[in-house]
């Protein structure tokens, strides 16, 4: 089942940067920290669960046409990419669990 | 014309070798004809200052540096112009990595060396590690004191194109390094966008024998200061 960015909110996702992206569909989960390897291989409209917090990540959120950011652990986002994600509308969302365990809640959320 | 090679680990390193002496290292380098090396053990600039003074004795420039691993768990090198402001930096780095003991039998020795090779200290946690220091604090941090420069950049990992996916504005990047085994031309072939920076190659040595020949040079004074400069772009 497709959901939206905005329902994460609900799931204890904590939105911390991009919120007029949040209307955004969800299609699938994608979990990778080497940016190189996301930008060839994930998919558009998905999830993307991951511990770097750099700027970049925008920028390859953007060419791979993610649907939101989620950033586990509550590893604090860059202020560069905090101001990106604003001016861009990709919705990033903080997690207190594992990638895992985001993984988990997404997947019964889509069930 | 300088001959280089800027990215030497030591035996402070513990993937490189315990024959990486300062003496070894700095003899080395002077067989092989080279003007100018730098030494850049993971995190740590225990090693600068005995292979720094050595290089005094005996004619060789000696830059003072560190790879520093990043949050992003990028490798960085950072060339200081003086031991004292790297020294500095890799005190401030060691406040910033997480300690976690140093499986030496797996990983290596980690040896603090003087300026004859004896061995005056051994550090106990791992130097293979990401600081909690971000790219961005890097390079904002050497501005004045030095310079940055990306390491490896053609490298599947451990390398800002690896694992950022290229490489962001960064203010203050004027070069980077790719690997010994990477031909130059063929790199700005893959990566025509590159060709806006300065590109050193030199050896990351592990090993006596990995030190780069004379084969790579750099276009400066024969002096440390106009070393570092050139590395900024002045």
């Amino acid at each position: 089942m497709r959901i939206k960015v905005v329902e994460l909110v609900e799931k204890g996702f904590r939105l911390v940067a991009g919120d007029n992206g949040i209307d955004k569909e969800i299609e699938g989960v994608y979990i990778c920290d080497l940016l190189s390897w996301v930008m060839a291989h994930a998919k558009a409209k998905s999830a993307w669960i991951t511990i770097q917090t750099h700027v970049n990540i925008v920028a390859v959120a953007l060419l791979a046409e993610i649907s939101c950011i989620i950033i586990p652990e509550n590893a604090k986002l860059d202020e560069e990419a905090k101001r990106k994600a604003d001016e861009e509308g990709i919705p990033i969302l903080s997690f207190s669990g594992t990638s895992y365990e985001a993984a988990i809640t997404l997947y019964e959320m889509m069930k | 014309m300088l001959y280089y090679d800027l990215h030497i680990h030591t035996a402070l390193s513990p993937c490189a070798s315990d024959d990486m002496t300062p003496n070894n290292i700095v003899n080395m380098a002077s067989i092989k004809g080279l003007d100018v090396i730098a030494i850049t053990d993971h995190n740590s600039a225990k090693n600068v200052k005995a292979v720094y003074n050595l290089g005094l004795k005996k004619g060789l420039i000696v830059v003072p540096g560190i790879e520093v691993q990043t949050r992003e768990e990028v490798h960085i090198l950072c060339y200081f112009y003086s031991v004292d402001e790297c020294v500095k930096f890799s005190e401030i780095i060691n406040k910033n990595l997480i300690k976690i003991k140093n499986q030496k039998t797996i990983f290596g020795n980690q040896f603090v060396m003087d300026e004859e090779d004896n061995v005056i200290e051994e550090i106990d946690y791992s130097l293979l590690i990401s600081s909690n220091l971000s790219i961005n604090e890097i390079f904002e941090y050497m501005e004045g004191k030095g310079v940055a420069v990306t390491a490896h950049v053609d490298r599947p990992a451990y390398s800002i194109v690896s694992n950022l996916g290229f490489i962001p504005n960064i203010k203050n990047l004027t070069t980077i390094e790719i690997s010994k085994g990477i031909v130059t031309e063929n790199f700005l072939h893959s990566y025509p966008e590159y060709r806006k920076y300065k590109i050193i190659r030199s050896s990351d040595a592990h090993y006596l024998g990995d030190i780069s020949e004379r084969e790579e040079f750099l276009l400066c004074k024969s002096e440390l200061k106009s070393v570092v400069d050139w590395l900024c772009g002045y």
